[in-house]
């Protein structure tokens, strides 16, 4: 797509590399990252050159080429995620108990803390809100629900998996870790309010790259995944230098 | 913390410091990429990982080392299931919780042989059973005679499990092996979820499938005070510097707990691992 690169980036790479080309410059930020209070001010500086997520006229990009497109990926699967739980949430099956009521609450509210923690995160470089479509799903019929409560959990568990590899940054690998461990305990009590002992059924999982021979669980690359996904959302979400 | 010092002090004994960081650039754009999205108490950790690029530390046999690591975990998990279901057959309950448990040890000994396969040569010697002590030192003396203690202690280790996996999941950084390592991790983390409704389902009241805040604002949320090592931490609701308790409607700090998991260091699971291993045998 023609305006899918900013032209805000390359700018802003440039800029960077110009700041390290001298040593006397990189030893002054060094100096000035170290001079206590001015790490203030190192923070302000780099939010005048924040990245901006350019509006597509028919959608959002995702672009794999750093990690913001990794954490950007996450936070368009987390929004899925928490709309379909707050509708759970707040108009639960009539069959749900109230143990299941209380724990989709919980749930609804870890997955909107996700989404919340990657939009802070992000900030300007975060793509907007995307439309959902949960046509296919009966909100009223608790198989319904659990079966995409099911869908959602594992296919996270596997995105997360699938692109850990991607992710550069120490920080945000280590938190993608601790989020996918709490989509799997999500995961394994929602399969066994299906069928218990499913908890970790590793041949059903196997579309999705699980192994039951090696015990592994599912993990799956960013296209095959919003492939999957994309059945549930309304916003076209265009996919670069993946 | 001042960091200028530091900077200067490495270069008393490593003139190339800013050479080196110079040809990494993209280690100094990540680094700036922190500056912008993490608040300043993270800076350090940031800071830590710029040095750590710079110097390329993460080398095969770093990866070799977490593999074994996860290996010895691996054996230690394998033999306590193992021995409840050979060696205490009345111990669990038949139908769906020894299926369960029988489903766990299985994963457990697909991943003590995926590792060891992983590492050819290069893998530990093996831990047998009678290497182990699962009471713990007479912590735990009826953890192959009461159903509740064993499930206890299973779920710390699987807690404990996935706490380590994530722990050291930057060391395997852009490597192939990460995603095996994930692909455990999530395994570890659904049996822990699973024990701690096994565990709710006989008593243990409050206990969620997800790691909560523990009574009065603690780590632990077990009400197993000899498992406190397992839950260091966990009480954490600031990730990457951002608070999580407020940040939406209804994110209690509870919430903000449970959203997300926490990881345990090398150091913190060798001490957990140690309890349960013999004298002469400990890692």
């Amino acid at each position: 797509m023609k305006n899918s690169k900013s032209n805000v980036q390359p700018d802003v790479l440039h800029e960077e590399s110009n700041i390290f080309n001298a040593r006397l410059q990189r030893r002054s930020f060094l100096q000035y990252a170290g001079a206590g209070a001015a790490g203030i001010a190192l923070i302000a500086a780099g939010c005048k050159k924040e990245r901006r997520n350019e509006m597509m006229p028919g959608g959002v990009t995702l672009d794999f080429k750093d990690d913001f497109g990794v954490l950007n990926y996450a936070y368009a699967l987390e929004q899925l995620e928490a709309a379909f739980y707050i509708q759970v949430a707040s108009n639960p099956p009539s069959t749900f108990s109230p143990a299941e009521k209380a724990y989709f609450q919980d749930i609804q509210f870890h997955e909107i803390a996700h989404r919340e923690f990657f939009k802070k995160a992000l900030g300007n470089a975060a793509i907007s809100g995307l439309e959902v479509n949960f046509s296919s799903i009966n909100f009223t019929d608790s198989s319904s629900v659990l079966g995409a409560a099911k869908a959602f959990e594992d296919l996270g568990v596997a995105a997360y998996n699938g692109a850990g590899v991607r992710i550069k940054s120490d920080v945000y690998l280590t938190l993608a870790g601790q989020i996918v461990s709490v989509e799997a305990r999500h995961a394994a009590y929602i399969r066994d309010l299906i069928s218990n002992g499913s908890f970790a059924d590793l041949t059903s999982l196997k579309d999705l790259g699980a192994s039951d021979a090696n015990g592994l669980d599912g993990a799956l690359s960013p296209d095959k995944v919003l492939a999957i996904a994309g059945k549930y959302i309304k916003t076209k979400i265009n996919v670069i230098n993946l | 913390m001042n960091i200028v010092n530091i900077i200067e002090e490495i270069e008393k004994v490593d003139g190339e410091i800013y050479e080196r960081l110079s040809p990494r650039r993209t280690a100094m754009k990540d680094f700036f990429n922190f500056g912008k999205k993490i608040s300043l108490a993270a800076l350090p950790l940031a800071m830590g990982s710029m040095f750590k690029k710079a110097y390329g530390q993460t080398t095969p046999s770093g990866v070799a080392d977490v593999l074994n690591f996860a290996l010895a975990l691996e054996y230690l998990e394998y033999h306590y299931y193992n021995h409840a279901l050979v060696a205490a057959p009345t111990l669990v309950p038949a139908g769906a919780p020894t299926a369960a448990i029988t489903t766990i040890r299985n994963h457990e000994l697909a991943h003590v042989n995926l590792l060891k396969g992983a590492l050819g040569a290069s893998a530990r010697a093996e831990i047998t059973y009678a290497m182990t002590d699962f009471t713990a030192g007479g912590t735990f003396p009826l953890v192959y005679s009461d159903y509740l203690t064993f499930l206890k202690v299973a779920l710390g280790f699987e807690d404990t499990g996935v706490r380590a996996y994530k722990g050291q999941a930057t060391a395997l950084k852009g490597n192939a092996v990460l995603t095996t390592a994930l692909q455990i991790h999530a395994v570890e983390a659904r049996h822990a979820s699973h024990i701690r409704q096994m565990l709710a389902a006989n008593g243990a009241s409050g206990l969620k499938p997800w790691i909560s805040l523990g009574p009065g604002g603690i780590a632990n949320d077990t009400g197993v005070g000899a498992v406190d090592a397992v839950y260091v931490r966990e009480n954490n609701d600031v990730q990457a510097g951002i608070t999580i308790t407020g940040i939406a409607t209804g994110i209690t700090k509870a919430a903000a707990v449970e959203s997300f998991d926490e990881t345990l260091s090398k150091a913190e699971v060798v001490g957990i691992a140690n309890l349960f291993l013999r004298t002469g045998f400990k890692l």
